[in-house]
């Protein structure tokens, strides 16, 4: 094992960065919370048997009739909303990582297709995806879950089917490079099965701009989901994201009540704030132009 | 360059025709207008008479042709909740959407330029890193939550700004816009910041890199051993060059506004044709939202052919080869 | 001769990098007298170009002049303010840079980038400063320049647009002109039109110019003197003649056997062993001690100081080559 391998100087250039790593263990902290809700939330803010309508619109801070201490305040119906963020980071992270890897999965075995094959194949998926990735994004889910209907099944849909096309231009793009390397040659000289030379040789080393797009697509699927949500297209409200819990607070703000938009909104920043610094200092530590 | 725009405008007609397809048919899975739009106490002959008028009592295939027969005609279907032509529906509430585009992208333009040639410079500087740590805020920023705090801050907290709505308009050749009184003004500021705010951050990224690449060619430091004041070297030798960048994606950006005003308009009870599709995908008012569709797509591929040409005008390298290359 | 143009006494300039701080030029010391010509011969890394942006004042961070006077008709143009110094640059000096294709800005025309340079310098109406551009493009050879000015760098070749550059720099009559490296991205039959040019011009005008380059034999056919760069250093200076007659510094020699033109024809090339040391790492005594075949003991250990000869030349050698060797 030599001492300077690739992954080590990324990880080195990684830790270089004060601020990535900050954003990374923020990351970390986030994801950590959101897959232990159960166990971290103080309340569980879908059992009716622990919610107390009583306790309704409080402020952040103020103590409850059953001695339950509000740190963000609750909303309308009594829950307490710190639970109810945590319970919504954890949709919101969920959809967004479950629609990127499998958009990411379509992506490439497309990419790799294309690039493959080529002929009219690759034209077929190429001139698909140039369409696609001319329109925004969030208009065409919008418009597909205008004709799908609410649900977090629909939504997941809705996001591998606007994010495929990202991956399945870069994974082609990378893959036309690699099938031209001599390796690849040589493989095909030892006439090993056209499957095995894609994903067990081209695969791992169009692997590096997929990750840097993935990261960055991630913090795209957690918006676009959040603002599908806000206008009601989204996730329904037995399952509420941070972006059904803002939405839903909406029509407090002009009361004065702002807690019930506004923290589920820092939660939403700060976990695109850090998602966004770590893609971009991934993005360039593997860029050649940026490297010193 | 005749032959690349007439390939480009056939290109647009097909995209133009697989979407209208698509939607048409994706819409009819949703549910059935005539549950919404019939009033259940009306009698049986009168909600037949409706069915009738719109045509919802054909088979899919025959309302899909007539859809396309009133496409070739220009008639993208009549409102079934207005009324009115959809296409006349929209075109009446596109003057808002554009106006708070255009005033977004501008504030954009203005302010992010600026601030992305400064960071460009000098990388290195305290006031440098902070418009970069503002940029990375106001891209992750969800749009909507950020109209939340807006009118959070400067209309319930401050009371500056009226939260939501139009305002007074002024007809300026027979067109509303707001721009021109205090009231319609104060209106259009909180939503055009809104849409700003997420545009300027990707200008000042694209402004940065393009003038951290451009300061270290030849031709400004060639500039400098002229004797040029540094105004002149940065406001016109560097300006000129990263602007073609900018102006591109900026350009192609200006589509995702009108597409993004959606959001934005929906906080804001602005009343444009954002606001609209996501009413009329409550109503499941079909026509218009195809009609949308449409009118997006024809705005899309026009925003593209006009990027293309304001590209040929910045760079003359581009205007001689008569196309991109 | 009369009172130099141009005076350098003991130049330094230093980069600051990670590593510690790099001494690209090391005590240079140099004159130019008017209507003179003086070539910098030195191989790239040498500091031969460093040399020239320090005396222009355009070394930008992280580097600096670190020690030295560089005077112009006995200013010291250290002692200046930057807008003072950007007043004399393109004015009083001139700079011509090596490659004419990444010189001129790409997205602005001749004619601006020409009239722009005249009136940082000249109180001139636009018209007025026109006339002066066309003048000067006439004066370097430049066919119908009226109609040249009007067109884009990237619609002439090589050779025309270096021209250009060369007329900019003639343009405002300088006591000075610093040409890096001007034709070695030309082809050879454009090269040696631009210098016989170039002398005419110069002698003309009793204009003082600086010529840096790698190529021994440009210079050997324009320049009165020469000096050789070594490593941030100037190890030899003398008449063109003398220097290349009967060159003292082993460098020298070693440069001039490895002209293929040098050596009777049937008989083998002399190249310098080894590589041009990096500037991270230069060994402790004469820089050139690791290459040189005469090199002993005391060089390995020291560094030798410039010794002025009688007949106006000086050397860095403990060990000179001897006359008529």
């Amino acid at each position: 094992m030599t001492a300077d391998t690739p992954l080590r100087r990324f990880v080195a250039d990684f830790l270089a960065s004060p601020l990535a790593v900050i954003a990374g263990l923020g990351l970390l902290a986030i994801a950590l919370t959101a897959l232990f809700a159960g166990i971290i939330a103080p309340q569980n803010p879908y059992d009716l048997a622990q919610i107390d309508i009583l306790d309704g619109s409080l402020t952040p801070g103020t103590e409850g009739f059953g001695g339950f201490t509000y740190w963000l305040g609750s909303d309308e119906q009594g829950r307490d909303m710190l639970s109810a963020m945590i319970y919504g980071l954890r949709i919101s992270l969920m959809v967004s990582f479950i629609a990127v890897t499998s958009a990411v999965a379509v992506g490439m075995v497309l990419g790799l297709m294309a690039a493959a094959r080529g002929g009219w194949v690759e034209t077929l998926i190429m001139r698909i995806v140039d369409i696609q990735l001319s329109f925004p994004a969030l208009l065409v889910a919008l418009l597909l879950l205008a004709s799908l209907g609410k649900g977090v099944d629909k939504v997941i849909i809705a996001l591998i089917l606007v994010q495929w096309a990202y991956f399945a231009r870069t994974v082609r793009a990378a893959a036309l490079v690699e099938i031209r390397k001599d390796y690849v040659t040589a493989a095909r000289a030892a006439a090993l099965p056209q499957w095995r030379i894609l994903f067990g040789h081209v695969l791992p080393n169009v692997m590096p701009p997929v990750l840097v797009i993935a990261t960055v697509q991630i913090a795209n699927a957690i918006a676009i989901e959040a603002s599908l949500s806000f206008l009601g297209v989204g996730v329904p409200i037995t399952e509420p994201s941070l972006g059904l819990l803002i939405a839903n607070g909406f029509d407090y703000l002009l009361s004065g009540r702002y807690w019930i938009s506004f923290y589920p909104g820092v939660a939403l920043l700060v976990t695109l704030v850090c998602i966004n610094v770590v893609g971009d200092h991934v993005r360039d530590i593997l860029n050649p132009r940026m490297q010193r | 360059m005749l032959a690349y725009l007439i390939r480009r405008l056939g290109q647009a007609f097909l995209v133009m025709a697989v979407m209208a397809t698509i939607v048409f048919f994706g819409l009819f899975a949703v549910g059935n207008p005539v549950d919404l739009l019939i009033n259940p106490e009306a009698d049986l002959a009168e909600q037949e008479e409706t069915i009738r008028r719109l045509g919802l009592d054909k088979p899919v295939h025959v309302q899909f042709g007539y859809f396309l027969a009133g496409l070739a005609q220009g008639d993208l279907g009549t409102s079934f909740v207005h009324n009115r032509p959809a296409l006349e529906l929209i075109l009446s509430r596109l003057p808002a959407t554009l106006e708070l585009a255009f005033l977004g992208i501008l504030i954009a333009v203005v302010l992010g330029i600026p601030l992305g040639m400064i960071a460009g410079l000098k990388p290195e500087a305290p006031y440098s890193k902070v418009i970069m740590a503002g940029s990375v805020v106001g891209f992750s920023t969800p749009n909507f939550w950020q109209g939340l705090m807006l009118i959070m801050l400067f209309a319930v907290f401050l009371g500056w700004l009226p939260a939501g709505g139009r305002g007074d308009t002024v007809d300026v050749l027979g067109i509303p816009v707001s721009f021109l009184t205090w009231d319609g003004l104060s209106h259009l500021i909180l939503p055009a910041l809104n849409v700003a705010i997420y545009k300027m951050s990707l200008v000042i990224r694209l402004t940065r890199a393009g003038t951290a690449e451009v300061a270290l060619q030849d031709y400004v430091k060639y500039a400098r051993a002229r004797g040029l004041s540094p105004v002149r070297v940065v406001g016109v030798h560097i300006l000129k060059n990263i602007l073609i960048p900018v102006v591109t994606v900026l350009g192609l950006e200006t589509g995702n506004v009108i597409a993004f005003a959606v959001v934005t308009e929906t906080v804001f009870s602005w009343p444009g044709i954002g606001k609209l599709l996501i009413d009329s995908i409550g109503l499941l008012d079909r026509p218009v939202v195809v009609a949308y569709l449409m009118l997006t797509v024809f705005l899309f591929v026009m925003i593209n052919l006009v990027v293309d040409i304001g590209y040929s005008l910045l760079d003359p390298r581009v205007r001689v080869k008569g196309g991109r290359s | 001769m009369n009172a130099p143009v141009l005076s350098v006494r003991d130049l330094v300039t230093q980069f600051d990098t990670r590593a510690g701080a790099i001494t690209a030029v090391d005590g240079v010391s140099l004159e130019v007298g008017p209507g003179e010509v003086l070539g910098i011969v030195g191989e790239s890394g040498s500091g031969k170009t460093i040399t020239g942006f320090s005396i222009m004042g355009l070394i930008d961070k992280p580097g600096g002049i670190a020690g030295g006077e560089v005077l112009l008709k006995g200013q010291d143009l250290r002692k200046l303010s930057e807008p003072a110094m950007a007043r004399l640059r393109g004015d009083r000096i001139a700079m011509i840079f090596q490659d004419p294709m990444m010189t001129l800005n790409p997205v602005l025309r001749i004619d601006t980038q020409m009239i722009e340079t005249i009136r940082a310098h000249r109180d001139v109406s636009r018209s007025r400063a026109r006339d002066m551009a066309a003048e000067a493009l006439a004066l370097v050879g430049i066919p119908s320049p009226v109609e040249r000015l009007r067109t884009y760098p990237h619609e002439m070749s090589g050779g025309m647009r270096q021209r250009v550059v060369i007329a900019i720099a003639l343009m405002l009559e300088p006591d000075l002109i610093i040409a890096d490296e001007p034709t070695t991205a030309l082809d050879v039959t454009i090269q040696s039109q631009i210098l016989s040019e170039m002398q005419k011009l110069m002698a003309q005008r009793n204009t003082a110019l600086i010529w840096i380059t790698h190529d021994l034999t440009v210079v050997a056919g324009l320049a009165h003197r020469v000096a050789v760069m070594y490593a941030g250093r100037i190890v030899e200076t003398g008449p063109v003649d003398a220097l290349l007659d009967h060159p003292k510094h082993p460098y020298t020699r070693g440069l001039i056997s490895s002209i293929p033109s040098s050596v009777p024809r049937g008989e083998r090339l002399v190249p310098i062993k080894g590589m041009t040391p990096s500037l991270m790492n230069l060994p402790e005594g004469c820089a050139f001690a690791p290459r040189c075949p005469r090199a002993s003991e005391t060089c390995r250990k020291a560094r030798p100081d410039r010794q002025d000869l009688a007949t106006g030349r000086s050397l860095r050698c403990f060990h000179p080559l001897e006359e008529a060797s």
